[in-house]
């Protein structure tokens, strides 16, 4: 920590004497400061809670979640973040790593899956989604997104994402693609992905789930697709609605081969 | 699960059509399978009603799906639809287009306003920073849009409220009010026609932009 500050005091007396030389500055010393806190990312500790909810014999059932089906076979863990979404024959429907969860938390454990949907992020059991989304997703570190495609369904929920993500509305005539559609864009000083493709390893869907400094908490994609439509200033997506899932059937389709980090430390 | 096997179907006899292609699904059935899932997917939260999402005007509905192809919209089409936004344009009401650059300033600065985390009494920003470079004295700004560092004076004003400016000066309101009316399928949020900036709000930017004393214009 006191090489932080002391970096943040060196970097605001660049920004004061040098204007010209502070742009570059200030982003790079942004990326520093990621850097030095990847050294003690507090998603661990999400991670570790995540794999003891998992193990956990919990609900109404009293059963842990280590017969969950994430899409290569009862209790697979390793490798099923990098392939998700995807089809699942059990529920007929193209599910995300979160709504998965929910749904493998009703069928072994006896929870309500639609009373956990309308539950509020970091509240009661999705809480617990998050936690368990954060160490499934660190059990596929560094392996490459390879989402199917072969499913009919999954084919259609790529159109439907693509569809969604130029969908331009509200009062801004916001769309994803107004923000992410283009290369080397910048909101403030934040760059920006350009989602429509491959962004690069760790980049946009490879990186979350995350731990997001300045909201002091873990969030999975459900949560930062929520915060994106806030700020596109549309309505609210419900918690494991179809949109959210096409979404991030397009997002991790484009991002195919990209190395996950997941879960990263976002600003 | 009946809804599933039906396109499911569909997804089939496209792919007996096109006969051993890669099938794509079938674009009439993507557009009505999104149409119903946008439906069920979103609902109301605070000032952000449903209708963002179900209620889509004709320039967006338009824009988004010439982007889907990933081509631009055909001349015909792009032209009637910045003159429908042009006509839309509101002219200032007492004829004065320039007010107060610090005002301006700080309603470039703001990005407030009209999420669902926002209520009616939030005043709304222009988000200008978010996306531009404006003054030189704030290093922290976007690159979506071009750079409007010494936007007046690099346009030869040196007098906003002359005969000689009033192109510029009607252009450049016309643009703040509604950037579609130049541009069909611009990014840039239609300030004035969307309600986000009022009259008041929107002359403070013109003086941002125009006002020689104006930072921007040093």
């Amino acid at each position: 920590m006191k090489k932080l500050s002391s970096l943040t005091i060196a970097a605001s007396l660049m920004l004061s004497v040098a204007p010209v030389w502070a742009q570059k500055s200030a982003s790079q010393s942004i990326d520093e400061y990621r850097e030095m806190l990847q050294d003690g990312n507090p998603a661990d500790l999400f991670v570790a809670k995540g794999e003891d909810v998992w193990k956990q014999k919990r609900g109404p059932k009293g059963a842990s979640l280590e017969k969950c089906d994430l899409g290569k076979g009862p209790g697979v863990v390793k490798g099923a973040f990098t392939e998700l979404p995807r089809f699942f024959a059990d529920t007929g429907r193209v599910q995300d790593l979160e709504s998965r969860l929910v749904t493998c938390m009703e069928t072994l454990q006896g929870f309500n899956a639609a009373e956990i949907a309308k539950t509020g992020f970091d509240k009661g059991e999705q809480k617990n989604v998050t936690a368990l989304a954060a160490w499934i997703s660190s059990e596929s570190q560094g392996m490459r997104f390879n989402l199917p495609q072969s499913h009919a369904q999954e084919k259609m929920f790529y159109e439907v994402g693509k569809r969604l993500f130029f969908q331009r509305g509200g009062p801004h005539d916001f769309s994803c693609a107004s923000c992410h559609g283009e290369e080397g864009k910048r909101i403030r000083l934040q760059d920006l992905p350009n989602l429509t493709k491959n962004p690069g390893d760790g980049i946009g869907f490879a990186a979350w789930p995350a731990y997001r400094v300045s909201n002091g908490s873990m969030w999975g994609m459900q949560q930062r697709l929520n915060d994106c439509y806030r700020q596109q200033r549309f309505p609210e997506p419900v918690f494991g609605s179809d949109a959210t899932i096409a979404l991030g059937v397009y997002l991790g389709v484009n991002a195919k081969g990209a190395k996950s980090i997941a879960p990263a430390i976002k600003r | 699960m009946k809804f599933n096997t039906k396109w499911t179907l569909g997804a089939l006899t496209v792919a007996a059509l096109l006969a051993g292609c890669a099938a794509a699904p079938n674009v009439a059935e993507v557009k009505a399978l999104t149409d119903k899932i946008v439906k069920a997917s979103f609902q109301s939260k605070g000032i952000a009603k449903v209708d963002r999402v179900l209620n889509i005007d004709e320039t967006n509905l338009a824009c988004a799906e010439a982007d889907v192809a990933g081509k631009p919209l055909d001349e015909k089409t792009a032209k009637a639809i910045e003159e429908m936004n042009l006509k839309a344009v509101k002219w200032p009401s007492d004829g004065k287009f320039i007010g107060d650059w610090k005002k301006g300033e700080a309603v470039a600065q703001s990005g407030r306003g009209l999420t669902w985390s926002d209520n009616e009494k939030t005043v709304n920003g222009g988000n200008c920073y978010n996306c531009h470079q404006i003054s030189k004295q704030e290093i922290s700004y976007g690159t979506i849009g071009p750079s409007l560092y010494n936007y007046g004076k690099l346009r030869g004003i040196t007098d906003p409220n002359s005969a000689a400016s009033k192109p510029i000066v009607e252009y450049t309101w016309g643009k703040i009010w509604n950037s579609k009316a130049y541009n069909a399928c611009s990014n840039m949020p239609r300030a004035g026609h969307a309600g986000i900036l009022n009259e008041s709000q929107v002359r403070d930017i013109m003086a941002l932009l125009l006002d020689p004393k104006s930072p921007v214009n040093q």
